[in-house]
């Protein structure tokens, strides 16, 4: 078995590599270049799958529970170490899956609209990979300001006066909140002597009470780093208009994007702050829950609010982000799993959503949706670039049926973002709402009184639903009922593909519902128990070599 | 020496982020280079301050750490500083760009009204 140890290692090699030689490869030769940057996408596929079961195969209890990786063969506390297990596993594969999808649809002809797309997917893919299996502080900063560095570039992709603007708004954000993701980490070492995350949640607890303000300090700030990523309200004013912005299959990818904050946020505050480990136990718990209340009520209000589509689902991704964060801080392992479920199911919703309304823009007279939105917000250089990148030959299968599909994939989407029933949406929900109320656990006699706070949350789930639903009624039948004259939009079957494998992956969620909710059980069992992760990190075995 | 970091540092953030809220894409950018030589002095502070003690064993060294500057710190700004001055670059690009598509330097590519 050990070969398997190495591939660990291969989510973050795999798209360095491909990206790096992509560059190599002319502009003008695009089937190659579509065609690599498939096949390594397909590879990238596989290797999560596989990295998620063998993390599955890890036993739940003992020292033996996540797999490390010593980067060149540095022991634990010294060199960087890559650490896999559940959580990271599966956020590997939903990344992998995801990018899988936006790289098929963008070569209907987005991979053609501006140069260095695939590298730069490929670098953003090294980037989540490297942020999902590091476990290391300032290793997490860097993989993290790789990913951005990617994200900036493809945010730009196809260029125009309205994506450069929103651009120059999220380079400048994300650029102080890096600058604040610094603070944080050289407050922490500087407090615990250790940026390995394992080590440090070993060392916590020994920290002196005279310095461990200035150690929550730093999480605080390291938080607040996150949270600017994750979207949490008021630090959150940015993501709709950079997700509108973004070219459809960017913005299906950047809705991952915000789930690395959440990720590190879950990672952290459970490895560092877990119950009974420390003296700061559940710290920035409240703001977490209150936060992302304050976000799902904020963008409960801009769904219902919005006009555009993209506005719409830029805001759906932060009413995930908010329910996200809130479950978070609750902690509760049950919430968790289903939170993970949840995280799953409204990325691939929110992605699909991201491409679907490209194609369904094409059917709507230019201009239809600017009826009582302001036309500064929307940007008429825009609206003409968008038009002339439309006029160029577009080769390929053209979808039979176009509007049919497309009305019928709106149906699916619509359902998934209120989280009705029969697809994955609905038992995403119910899983946090169950265990939420349920906090001794299903079919428990419960003694202890549910407190309000938990309450809000759960109405505040469920009316955010209900405005998502409202939202997409009104725009679905704005789009596909009333306009007198329909234009029948020119779809290929390469862009509706990755849409209905999107839809259909939630489906299938929803008929397998039960093996990956007892994945995510698990998943949220390990998290709630950091000393297995310690002991499998700082008991690593390197590469070849012996235990230490 | 503690009070004159402290004080470099304190101007450095300060100033930067006076600039940072300021309207136009030049002094974002100075604000935002600013922010992060605050920031680089911040993280090699927190590895504390000595003087004239190496960071790395030379040949006949010590061997006793508590002869040593702590090199972690160091490292890290090694590596702020690249990504820093890359990003940076990377908006400066953007800033270009906007001033080309909108025609003014403002962050929001107009003028207030």
């Amino acid at each position: 078995m050990e070969w398997t140890r190495h591939l660990l290692i291969v989510p973050i090699l795999l798209p360095l590599v491909t990206g790096a030689l992509l560059l190599l490869i002319d502009e003008l030769r695009h089937t190659a270049k579509a065609l690599i940057s498939l096949a390594s996408c397909l590879l990238l596929v596989g290797t999560a799958f596989a990295l998620m079961r063998l993390a599955d195969a890890a036993p739940e209890t003992g020292s033996a529970l996540s797999l490390s990786y010593a980067v060149a063969g540095w022991p634990a506390p010294f060199g960087i170490v890559m650490v896999l297990d559940r959580l990271s596993a599966l956020m590997l594969a939903l990344t992998a899956v995801l990018a899988l999808a936006a790289l098929i649809f963008s070569m209907a002809r987005w991979h053609r609209a501006g140069p260095h797309f695939h590298t730069l997917f490929h670098f953003l893919l090294m980037g989540l990979g490297g942020a999902f299996l590091t476990g290391d502080l300032f290793n997490l900063f860097v993989f993290v300001e790789v990913m951005l560095a990617a994200s900036y570039g493809l945010l730009l992709h196809g260029s125009g006066a309205f994506r450069v603007r929103s651009g120059l708004h999220y380079i400048a954000i994300n650029l102080a909140a890096s600058l604040l993701f610094l603070i944080g980490v050289a407050l922490i070492y500087g407090v615990a002597g250790t940026l390995n995350m394992a080590d440090l949640a070993q060392r916590l607890p020994a920290v002196p009470a005279a310095d461990r303000g200035l150690l929550q300090a730093g999480a605080a700030i390291l938080g607040i780093a996150f949270l600017i990523k994750a979207g949490m309200w008021p630090l959150c004013f940015w993501l709709p208009s950079a997700y509108m912005a973004a070219a459809a299959p960017v913005a299906a990818i950047f809705v991952l994007l915000t789930k690395v904050g959440t990720y590190a946020l879950l990672r952290l505050t459970l490895l560092l702050f877990a119950p009974g480990a420390a003296e700061a136990t559940g710290f920035g718990g409240p703001v977490l829950i209150w936060g992302g209340m304050a976000t799902i009520a904020f963008a409960t209000f801009g769904v219902l609010a919005s006009q555009a589509m993209g506005r719409l689902a830029g805001y759906s991704v932060l009413v995930s982000s908010g329910t996200l964060l809130a479950a978070v801080g609750m902690g509760d392992t049950a919430v968790v799993s289903g939170a993970l479920f949840y995280l799953v199911s409204s990325t691939f919703s929110a992605a699909a959503f991201f491409m679907l309304i490209e194609l369904v823009e094409r059917a709507r007279e230019p201009g239809a949706d600017l009826l009582a939105v302001t036309m500064e917000a929307y940007g008429d250089e825009a609206e003409e670039s968008e038009a002339e990148e439309r006029d160029d030959e577009e080769v390929g299968v053209v979808m039979p049926g176009a509007l049919a599909v497309l009305g019928v994939c709106f149906g699916l989407v619509a359902i998934l973002l209120a989280g009705l029933p029969p697809l994955s949406g609905f038992i995403a929900k119910f899983a946090m709402l169950s265990g939420m109320l349920n906090p001794a656990g299903l079919g428990a006699a419960t003694a202890t009184a549910i407190p309000g706070q938990t309450w809000l949350l759960v109405a505040l789930i469920i009316l955010s639903g209900l405005a998502a639903l409202i939202a997409m009624m009104r725009t679905g039948i704005r789009t596909f009922w009333a306009p007198l004259e329909t234009i029948v939009p020119r779809v290929l079957v390469v862009e509706v593909a990755p849409i209905l494998g999107l839809l259909a992956l939630c489906a299938l969620l929803a008929v397998q519902g039960g093996a990956l909710l007892s994945y995510t059980e698990a998943a949220a069992r390990t998290l709630h128990a950091p000393a297995a992760y310690i002991q499998g990190v700082l008991g690593t075995v390197q590469p070849g070599g012996a235990p230490r | 020496m503690e009070l004159t970091l402290a004080i470099a540092i304190g101007a450095l953030t300060g100033s930067g982020v006076w600039l940072v809220l300021r309207p136009r894409t030049y002094q974002l950018v100075i604000g935002l280079s600013l922010l992060s030589y605050a920031v680089n002095l911040f993280i090699f502070s927190m590895g504390r301050l000595r003087l004239g003690a190496p960071p790395v064993l030379g040949p006949g060294g010590s061997g006793n750490p508590a002869d040593y500057a702590d090199p972690v710190p160091q490292a890290l700004v090694l590596t702020a500083i690249v990504i820093g001055f890359a990003t940076t670059a990377l908006l400066l690009v953007v800033l270009l760009a906007a001033r080309g598509l909108t025609g003014n330097d403002h962050v929001d590519g107009r003028e207030p009204r």
